[in-house]
């Protein structure tokens, strides 16, 4: 077993693939079969796209500020395929590849990134709680998640996402801990992508890497290589038996590189060198998996027209998250609280009739 | 003189209090390498040094409560939360240390701590990033809190805060970090905490606010103007302690006062300027006071911010119906 193999303390990671796309542990890459490969890298390359495409538009001043995801495809994408649709998915707001496996649509992540609430309903992914914009706050959810399902005895896992500069924070120690003591089925995925904003992840921590935590808390921890398909495959395969078959929780640490800024408002030229974003983009994801496919003859795809496809398919998402309806008062209001208090219900009427006295002015 | 935005004030307010006093240290995620996400403390750590100015893990909770343990032994830390929104894991150490540690050490610790936090809305922003939340910092015995309007006044009372031996909370409005310049004295200046300022004299109606809402009234006034309504406005400046005396001379003077927040309205900063104009002007209303702050509902996301945001004509709308009570 991998938990058992790699130990974080001596800093072990489990990679299968080197940055050429060679397989150097072959065992480990059985359990993706060559269908399922082709299909890791097709929403790979959509999400990717749908990325690019995102921070395009940004630029544009079709959006608002948005948290770009290049670079973190393998791991986020190995994450959504092994998830069952009934299963439980935790945001943090840096999953992309997950979020699409899971059934967000593209569309909804638009109207969520261009400023409508109702995008938060996820409306085709069952079981996913909303994006979790302050760091670590959705951790102690998934141990609470993982109560609820060991308690229905189901056979459901949660899977729980944070970012290396989370696991600074008390929420994420404190979630940890009661997911420990309580054994309960929650997967939680570190995506180390090296810098929270401008700090280098070594700035988080004393420890010799985020997997390690784990031990403090009576589970197992793993390091991946997250810009490897088939290593994250393989991890997050195992930890989702593991916690499946009643073990309790596991950590595992995704190592993988943020290509783009933290968010469009960033700047990250400020805080890192073009020589380190030149090594991570030897480690590019795409590139390894494209790579091991093209080197074994199995990926027949004709990737210019599939990319075009996608194109069109993302851009007529945005095009419809453009059009959505409009914002009305109502909605201002309506979801505060189950029947809505007199007291709430005077200061909508109070702007009402402003309304209506702005509009006999006019 | 130069001319210079709040941003570079504040900077400027923070570079004078390093220079002047070693034991002063600025700390928050990502101050240091990169200058702050607003800018604010951009260039301090190059020339301080990462002992003085530095970052630190992404934990608000330990930024605050290791604060109290730096100001116990002797320094004075000006501590950043990022946003104001994401603040709340520091409320434990706030409410249960920083704001109580004077009065139960009866005088053995005190807490020097400024607590500088961005906030309020008008950004387009996402969730958590357009809250104003000051009335719970204001509703916490043993706390100081600062809100300025102007590059100026950012840059006074933000020295003020840092020299003073109790704690503040320095909440910046975000909105108006780069609207204006204005023209300030390169020397070290003090506002004292706890004085409103005047901004415009009139007679027919006060109108207290703060922070970004002071430029919407203003716009407002101009409408004012036009209709004949002669306004008295009033930068409180300090949230707490407010500055009764200046809020309670006007009123008597206008017999009419209109608060002007963004917070949500109930038991929020209107309640109180509410219950000072009833306290210190009974016999000298004219008319109800008046309070026009948020909705009691979460900030709506871009799309909806136009509902909850104060604009000037609503503000001269309140002005209007106040006058013609």
């Amino acid at each position: 077993m991998l938990l058992d193999e790699f130990d974080p303390l001596h800093d072990d990671m489990v990679s299968v693939m080197e940055n050429d796309g060679s397989v150097t542990q072959k065992d480990r890459q059985q359990p993706v079969s060559d269908e399922e490969a082709v299909d890791a890298l097709q929403q790979m390359l959509f999400a990717r796209q749908a990325d690019i495409m995102t921070v395009s538009y940004q630029r544009q001043g079709r959006m608002f500020t948005y948290p770009p995801n290049e670079g973190q495809e393998a791991i986020q994408v190995a994450t959504g395929m092994l998830l069952r649709s009934d299963d439980w998915l935790v945001p943090a707001f840096r999953e992309l590849g997950t979020w699409l496996a899971k059934g967000i649509t593209l569309k909804e992540l638009f109207l969520y990134w261009r400023g409508y609430e109702e995008a938060s309903r996820f409306e085709h992914a069952p079981n996913t709680l909303p994006v979790a914009i302050p760091v670590s706050s959705q951790i102690p959810h998934a141990a609470g998640l993982g109560f609820a399902v060991k308690r229905n005895k189901t056979d459901q896992i949660v899977c729980a996402f944070s970012g290396d500069g989370g696991t600074s924070e008390g929420d994420f120690h404190e979630g940890l801990n009661f997911a420990g003591v309580w054994k309960v089925p929650v997967v939680f995925v570190v995506q180390n992508n090296q810098f929270a904003i401008s700090v280098p992840a070594q700035q988080q921590t004393a420890s010799r890497n985020m997997a390690a935590k784990a031990i403090a808390y009576g589970m197992p921890g793993i390091q991946v290589d997250g810009n490897d398909f088939f290593a994250s495959y393989e991890v997050m395969k195992e930890a989702f038996e593991y916690a499946r078959g009643g073990n309790g929780p596991v950590l595992v640490e995704a190592v993988t590189y943020r290509k783009g800024a933290h968010t469009t408002s960033d700047d990250p030229s400020r805080y890192r060198t073009k020589e380190e974003e030149g090594e991570w983009e030897l480690r590019d994801p795409i590139n390894r998996l494209r790579a091991y496919l093209e080197a074994n003859n199995k990926w027949s795809v004709n990737e210019k027209q599939l990319m075009k496809e996608y194109r069109k398919e993302i851009d007529r998402q945005f095009v419809e998250a453009e059009n959505h309806g409009p914002y009305v008062l109502e909605d201002v209001f309506q979801w505060m609280h189950e029947e809505m208090p007199e007291e709430l219900r005077r200061q909508k009427v109070a702007y009402e009739r402003f309304l209506n006295w702005k509009e006999a002015q006019a | 003189m130069k001319a210079i935005n709040m941003v570079q004030a504040l900077t400027s307010a923070l570079d004078h209090a390093l220079e002047a006093d070693e034991t002063v240290v600025v700390y928050g995620e990502d101050v240091g390498v990169e200058g702050g996400v607003f800018r604010v403390t951009q260039g301090l750590q190059e020339k301080y040094g990462s002992d003085r100015v530095f970052d630190s893990p992404l934990a608000e909770s330990g930024i605050a409560g290791s604060a109290v343990g730096m100001a116990a032994a002797g320094l004075r830390p000006v501590i950043e939360m990022q946003f104001s929104g994401f603040a709340y894991p520091a409320f434990n150490q706030i409410i249960s240390h920083i704001s109580r540690m004077r009065n139960r050490t009866r005088g053995r610790y005190h807490m020097p701590i400024v607590i500088r936090m961005p906030y309020g809305g008008g950004i387009n922003a996402i969730e958590h990033h357009s809250e104003s939340m000051e009335a719970i910092y204001a509703h916490i015995p043993g706390l100081t809190v600062v809100i300025p309007s102007s590059p100026h006044d950012a840059e006074g009372l933000l020295l003020s805060a840092i020299e003073s031996n109790d704690p503040v909370v320095f909440m910046e409005p975000k909105r108006i970090y780069r609207a204006v310049k204005q023209e300030v004295t390169e020397e070290p200046f003090r506002i004292p905490i706890g004085s409103a300022r005047v901004v415009t004299p009139g007679e027919h109606i006060t109108v207290v606010a703060y922070g970004a809402v002071i430029r919407e009234v203003q716009k407002a006034m101009v409408h004012a103007k036009h209709a004949g309504i002669s306004v008295e406005l009033i930068d409180l400046r300090t949230i707490y302690p407010v500055d009764r005396e200046t809020v309670g001379r006007s009123v008597r003077k206008t017999g009419r006062l209109l608060f002007v927040g963004e917070a949500p309205t109930s038991y929020g900063p209107g309640a109180e300027l509410m219950s000072i104009a009833v306290e210190e002007a009974f016999l000298h209303l004219e008319a109800p006071p008046r309070r026009l702050s948020g909705f009691d509902t979460i900030v709506p996301l871009p799309q909806g911010e136009h509902f909850y945001q104060q604009d000037p004509q609503r503000i001269f709308y309140e002005m209007q119906n106040l006058v013609n009570f």
